[in-house]
């Protein structure tokens, strides 16, 4: 289906069912998180068509935005809460993502389901994303990161092609001198902000 | 915070440039920033950065307001400039930019320092060997 693109985007789509006469109708909406307009669109009346007695011949869409990052800049846990269908049934899952961004998170977790469960994106179904704490974070993977003296090296590090020296007589070294420090000094600092702060 | 240079262009108009590695987002990815050599706030993979030993005192996730005080304070782009490191990178630049004329001119300043060499050698030479007979 979907999700070859480099970053998923987000869409809060707001659609009806088609008023017959001069009834009220009720307004949905809903966040998708799609590669582009035509597919969030899509889902929209997927999702809407599972939930509620509305098709997209009997509905329409009344607003579509792509909804951008709120902070870039800043380093965040995501949980989100998914549903995806195996091959013998279906499951909820809840998984952990550090990113910047929403989009990268579900990104990230798209990937992420394809790598560990085989699972296609049209088998996903994205039930919640938040930002979670710090503190609240459940996955040992994303809870190691919690470190504010966090340190590792990169072993074995193979460097981009470089077109100079594309057949050598003798294998590369990957010893590089790296190693990965974050703020080892803590002079200038003297409060330690709180990991994962919320938006 | 660990001060280092982009190496490859995957963000191709900001490579080469001096980043300060901000906080580590997983073991793949860094939050850098470069406030003093004009890169915004950004995630960046690993493979795109080549430490550099400059470190810079900021706490972890500090703003960029923090990480240019702290960035200035320690002197950071003066030093890089000093490193051989960097040297090495603006000759090699420098070297990729020579039009012909000024690879005719390097030519000739070569020929000119290899010959003072090679008098200077021819005499040693020859007086080693009359030191032989």
């Amino acid at each position: 289906m979907k999700f070859k693109c480099a970053e998923l985007k987000e869409y809060e789509i707001v659609g009806r069912p088609l008023a017959k006469n001069d009834e009220k109708m009720p307004v949905y909406k809903m966040t998708i998180f799609a590669p582009d307009e035509i597919v969030a669109k899509s889902r929209f009346w997927y999702f809407l068509r599972q939930l509620k007695k509305v098709r997209k011949v009997n509905g329409e869409i009344l607003r579509q935005t792509e909804m951008s990052n709120t902070s870039p800049t800043k380093i965040k846990n995501f949980g989100i809460w998914v549903r995806y269908d195996s091959r013998s049934g279906s499951h909820n899952m809840y998984r952990e993502y550090r990113d910047v961004s929403r989009t990268g998170a579900i990104t990230q977790c798209y990937r992420d389901m394809a790598a560990r469960h085989r699972a296609r994106p049209h088998s996903i179904q994205i039930m919640k994303i938040e930002i979670v704490k710090a503190a609240d974070t459940k996955r040992p993977v994303i809870k190691q990161m919690h470190d504010s003296k966090i340190k590792f090296p990169l072993p074995h590090r193979i460097l981009k092609f470089n077109k100079k020296s594309i057949f050598v007589a003798d294998r590369p070294s990957t010893m590089r001198p790296m190693k990965m420090g974050s703020c080892d000094t803590v002079e200038t600092c003297a409060v330690e902000e709180a990991w994962g702060l919320c938006e | 915070a660990v001060v280092s240079t982009q190496s490859t262009g995957a963000h191709g108009d900001d490579k080469g440039k001096l980043v300060a590695i901000v906080d580590v987002i997983d073991q793949n990815r860094a939050l850098v920033d470069g406030p003093c050599s004009g890169v915004g706030r950004k995630d960046i993979n690993f493979k795109a950065l080549h430490l550099t030993p400059f470190t810079i005192p900021i706490a972890h996730s500090a703003r960029s307001g923090a990480v240019r005080k702290a960035w200035e304070k320690a002197e950071v782009t003066k030093k890089w400039s000093e490193s051989t490191w960097a040297k090495k990178l603006a000759s090699r630049e420098k070297r990729s930019q020579l039009s012909d004329f000024d690879r005719f001119k390097l030519m000739k300043a070569k020929q000119a320092r290899n010959r003072i060499i090679n008098i200077e050698f021819g005499k040693l030479r020859n007086a080693a060997r009359k030191a032989k007979k």
